[in-house]
């Protein structure tokens, strides 16, 4: 195509205008519905599975399906079964409680007292064991837990006598705290470094004790990322598996359980209803990291 | 006092002690674990003196190297396909609205929040329920979920700090939305889609759960095979095997936070 004059044409489009309108249409469709698919089939569908076998009492595979009742979720009611479900609450309010105590002062001595240039890297620095396997991390702790392990070496050293550590509650929440304290810590984080500290000066300058000041100002300034940081923290441990199974005590925690149920027991109508308790009880959490929560600082 | 507490020391407040504790805390056990496997002694807690058998006895140990390529295996079939599904979602969801966004969008997240062991029994439940055995297969399929999930977020992230008007300038002087798709947006979004993969790829080597119960009998991935280990206790051999993965992912992580820096570098000097 030669061009005649100095005016230059706008080049003619490239598709006629009902075949742009058409890909304008598609484009969504081819986009989103891949992923749309995936999702549903193996996720939605799934879980819509679950919540119709946790509603056959005593399902089991290959055995013919009785009719529908409530008897799985009545069975949760059992002493044993709701023992199970308590150790499974105590240990994750345990840990998020560890947690915040634990990481509260980290994020707030990297977010407001270190050197501005060192913040990120001091972060960074902290979240990196997340990196590594989960399951590594806990196994560290039986090297160090274990009777003929590192703590009680050194407890023998200094003259003290070594302990049972190992498989008992307080080695499930030494686990969590160290498996989950760097989400807590980049969360408060977060939130901390937005804390606008003119407040903390004017509350200096007026005479607050910088206790005074904490309590009044740092702390209701950061509730959403205490929430925030809380929340995730508790549905995090309340899932976990890992360390309750390889540091705690052989009685069970809710995904013990359920593991149990689909995979040595067969009872899968039981281990369904758990499972959708289990999902119930992380919904109700997300419900509130979503109307108390500092959402900016939980996507983080 | 009447001394004005000087503002030059803030670095030996009690929260700057508790803050090296932690530091502590998150990295003794990982150093400990490091410092084991090279004890020659096999189960106590004393030192045996140096010794590289721990690393010798992996390498003759095909159980964990076919755990190993297995695991290699589901990860880097998944990612490779979450990458595109991912980044499809991401744009996807970014450019347009349509009628039941929000529901999509909140499936979309579904992966990130349910616990593992949730999605583990539904998802067995489900093939099950459609008659498909149980091989490496499944893991995948099973494993593209909480992967597509994960680059989805992390493209998406990018794809909010970025200009809209760029891709519409490629359309305007005439490129296809193909063309506009692959030579304006898709580079932009290159380190997110790496730095999302690499996510994927760490929480898919990661997974013990997903695997476990989608596996059946042919496959065994390499958290499988660590926990059957460690279920009975201490495993030197394990120790060795930890502290190569660890270096490992400590490179990943590297390489991630480096990608991000030099993206960030980019974006500001533009």
């Amino acid at each position: 195509m030669a061009i005649s004059s100095s005016t230059v044409e706008p080049p003619a489009p490239a598709h006629p205008g009902w075949q742009r309108h058409l890909t304008k249409l598609l484009q969504p469709f081819l986009l989103l519905a891949p992923s749309g698919l995936w999702l549903v089939m193996l996720l939605v569908v799934p879980t819509v599975l679950i919540l119709e076998l946790s509603l056959i009492p005593g399902f089991r595979l290959g055995q013919p399906a009785g009719g529908y009742g409530l008897g799985n979720y009545l069975q949760i009611f059992q002493i044993v079964y709701l023992q199970v479900v308590l150790r499974s609450l105590y240990f994750a309010t345990g840990a998020t409680i560890a947690c915040l105590l634990l990481g509260f002062p980290v994020a707030y001595w990297i977010a407001i007292k270190a050197p501005k240039r060192w913040r990120n890297l001091l972060l960074v620095g902290f979240i990196l064991p997340l990196w590594t396997s989960s399951l590594l991390r806990a196994y560290a702790w039986i090297t160090i837990l274990r009777p003929s392990g590192l703590l009680n070496s050194l407890l023998g050293a200094i003259g003290l006598p070594g302990q049972d550590w190992l498989y008992r509650s307080p080695a499930v929440l030494i686990g969590m705290a160290y498996s989950f304290l760097p989400y807590m810590v980049l969360i408060l984080y977060a939130s901390l470094e937005k804390l606008d500290r003119r407040l903390l000066e004017a509350a200096a300058d007026l005479g607050a004790t910088p206790q005074q000041a904490f309590w009044k100002i740092t702390v209701p300034q950061t509730l959403p990322g205490i929430a925030a940081g809380g929340l995730l923290v508790f549905i995090a441990s309340l899932g976990d598996f890992v360390v309750p199974d390889l540091l705690g005590p052989p009685s069970m925690t809710l995904s013990r359980l359920i593991y149990d149920q689909f995979l040595r027991f067969r009872n899968w109508g039981f281990g369904s209803s758990l499972s959708l308790i289990l999902i119930f009880a992380v919904s109700v959490a997300i419900a509130l990291l979503i109307k108390y929560g500092d959402r900016n600082a939980a996507q983080s | 006092m009447n001394i004005a507490p000087s503002a030059a020391k803030p670095s030996f407040s009690w929260q700057f002690v508790v803050t090296l504790l932690m530091y502590g805390f998150m990295y003794i056990p990982i150093l400990i674990l490091a410092f084991y496997s090279f004890n020659a002694e096999r189960f106590s807690a004393n030192w045996g003196g140096f010794s590289l058998r721990w690393y010798v006895s992996l390498l003759n140990d095909s159980r964990i190297q076919s755990a190993l390529l297995d695991s290699l295996r589901v990860a880097f079939t998944a990612v490779a396909v979450s990458a595109v599904l991912g980044t499809m979602m991401a744009v996807g969801l970014a450019k347009y609205r349509f009628p039941g966004k929000g529901l999509y969008r909140g499936i979309s997240y579904l992966p990130l929040i349910i616990p593992d062991i949730a999605i583990a029994v539904a998802t067995l439940v489900f093939l099950v329920s459609i008659g498909l055995s149980l091989n490496i297969w499944t893991i995948i399929a099973a494993h593209i979920v909480f992967c597509l999930a994960y680059i989805a977020v992390v493209v998406s992230t990018r794809l909010t700090g970025l200009n809209p008007h760029l891709e519409e300038a490629a359309l305007d002087l005439g490129a296809t939305p193909l063309q506009a798709f692959m030579k304006v947006l898709l580079p932009e979004l290159m380190p997110a889609i790496f730095s999302g993969c690499l996510l994927a790829f760490v929480l898919s080597m990661d997974d013990l759960l997903i695997a476990s119960f989608t596996a059946g009998d042919g496959a065994n991935t390499l958290p499988m095979e660590i926990f059957s280990r460690v279920k009975t206790g201490v495993k030197p051999d394990i120790n060795a095997l930890s502290v190569i993965l660890i270096l490992v992912s400590g490179f990943l992580a590297f390489l991630s936070e480096y990608i991000r820096f030099r993206s960030e570098r980019r974006r500001f000097r533009q």
